[in-house]
């Protein structure tokens, strides 16, 4: 297994390392063209700003890139959210790879004990509706760790649900592009299996 | 739903963890890394680890440690005890470490919560306040491991501290802390009520029912304990099932 992680200027891909090497895989991170288009399958991570990363990602042409990839390709966290169209998070054209729009989380609203909604989403929150062999042999209900102000709107490529406020999208599909907004790698075994998903029958 | 989390806490010195831990059927209790994985496999939703060196010469140990930790956890952590820059936290950050909790150099120094949110994301910053109720019956900021007072209402410091950037409060009642006697159900109450950031209540846990009343009382977000996890008084599957039966909304 040839696994690529997109190396560039949003967050962190220790941990991701980390979770693939529990899975026996050993990924290279790496923002070389060649390198990424020759993987057999690709993560796009992310923690960060999206204005920042659509930034860099548009200089380096890393963006022109992402969107010709014809092998799977896993955005994570801000990484599902770049393959959006639009992001409200510092007004970003992003990489329309899925018709959708990131919200922010309205901070304005007060959950039933009129206590304000505390952002960002932050913790273990369960998934539903779940669908795609991303998300086999996953319960419904299944707890994930999530940690982020803005959120994909549901849509037709939804394939799996979480409410925070309202029901936003954790987990998006089309063709081979997958993204999952909860951390795969820090959600014990349950995003343990989404990865090894991924990796084995994607 | 949002789950509300329980948190063990393990102190660290020269990358041991501190106080006899003796319950555990694990081959090195001392060893921050086969507890942290215990208490992972047990289902703790996240930990925390507080290093109590902290000396400049350690923070290497610090570091190597962190590693281990991400490699060997697949559950949330932060780390914290004497961060004083955006380096010493970026060190921790990429080596695997989530979250960076920051106490006295934030007060002495609130610039470094600005720069430490501008860099890494608010996600990324826990303010830890160590609060003391007076005779006044105010709750006051104190530093250096609740050693120093300060004149500062710990309400108005975390106030400006999330405005700073700050992403999430570990709120520590030092009136509490040790006594088994339950957790300071007023000030987390008004913490978690009035501000914009979870809030982690710390400090007094002694029963199960001490953490239901900490989230359906004063509706903490998140719980932290450290001595009634490590001597096996507390099992937090059992805690989870309690908190479930009392339709508080936890991860089993």
């Amino acid at each position: 297994m040839n696994l690529a992680i997109i190396k560039y200027n949003a967050g962190n891909v220790q941990s991701v390392l980390y979770a693939l090497q529990r899975l026996g895989v050993n990924a290279k991170v790496t923002d070389n063209h060649k390198e990424i288009a020759a993987a057999d399958k690709v993560i796009f991570p992310g923690v960060g700003h999206a204005s920042s990363a659509m930034e860099y990602l548009h200089k380096t042409g890393l963006d022109e890139l992402i969107v010709s990839l014809q092998q799977p390709v896993l955005g994570i966290c801000l990484g599902l959210q770049l393959l959006c169209n639009f992001s409200e998070e510092g007004n970003t054209k992003c990489l329309g790879i899925f018709d959708v729009e990131v919200k922010k989380f309205d901070e304005s609203l007060r959950d039933k004990n009129a206590v304000p909604v505390k952002i960002p989403h932050m913790g273990w929150n369960n998934i539903y509706n779940l669908s795609s062999s991303l998300m086999q042999g996953i319960k419904e209900n299944s707890f994930m760790y999530f940690v982020h102000s803005y959120y994909a709107q549901l849509s037709p490529q939804t394939i799996a649900t979480t409410d925070y406020i309202i029901p936003f999208s954790a987990a998006i599909h089309k063709d081979n592009f997958y993204g999952v907004q909860f951390h795969t790698e820090k959600s014990a075994a349950t995003g343990e299996k989404i990865l090894s998903n991924f990796i084995n029958i994607i | 739903m949002l789950a509300k989390r329980i948190i063990p806490c393990l102190d660290i010195k020269n990358g041991r963890t501190v106080k006899g831990i003796n319950f555990i059927n694990i081959r090195d209790a001392g060893d921050p890394v086969e507890l942290a994985m215990y208490y992972s496999s047990q289902g703790a939703d996240e930990l925390v680890f507080l290093d109590i060196t902290a000396t400049i010469e350690k923070r290497k140990t610090l570091v190597e440690l962190v590693k281990r930790i991400a490699a060997n956890i697949n559950i949330p952590f932060t780390v914290g005890g004497g961060i004083t820059s955006v380096e010493n936290a970026f060190e921790l950050l990429q080596n695997g470490a989530d979250k960076i909790s920051v106490n006295s150099a934030a007060f002495k120094n609130p610039e470094l919560i600005t720069s430490m949110s501008n860099e890494f994301g608010s996600q990324c910053v826990v303010l830890a306040i160590d609060t003391k109720k007076e005779s006044d019956e105010n709750w006051y900021v104190y530093l250096n491991g609740g050693r120093v007072k300060t004149s500062i209402l710990a309400f108005d410091w975390a106030k400006k501290a999330i405005g700073l950037g700050a992403g999430e409060i570990l709120l520590t009642s030092m009136n509490n802390d040790g006594t088994k006697n339950g957790f300071a159900e007023d000030i987390t109450s008004l913490f978690s009520e009035k501000l914009s950031v979870p809030v982690i209540a710390s400090g007094g846990a002694g029963t199960m029912q001490h953490f239901a009343d900490v989230f359906s009382i004063a509706n903490a977000d998140a719980g932290l304990a450290a001595s009634v996890f490590h001597f096996g008084e507390i099992k937090i599957p059992e805690l989870k099932t309690f908190l479930l039966k009392q339709n508080i909304n936890v991860r089993l």
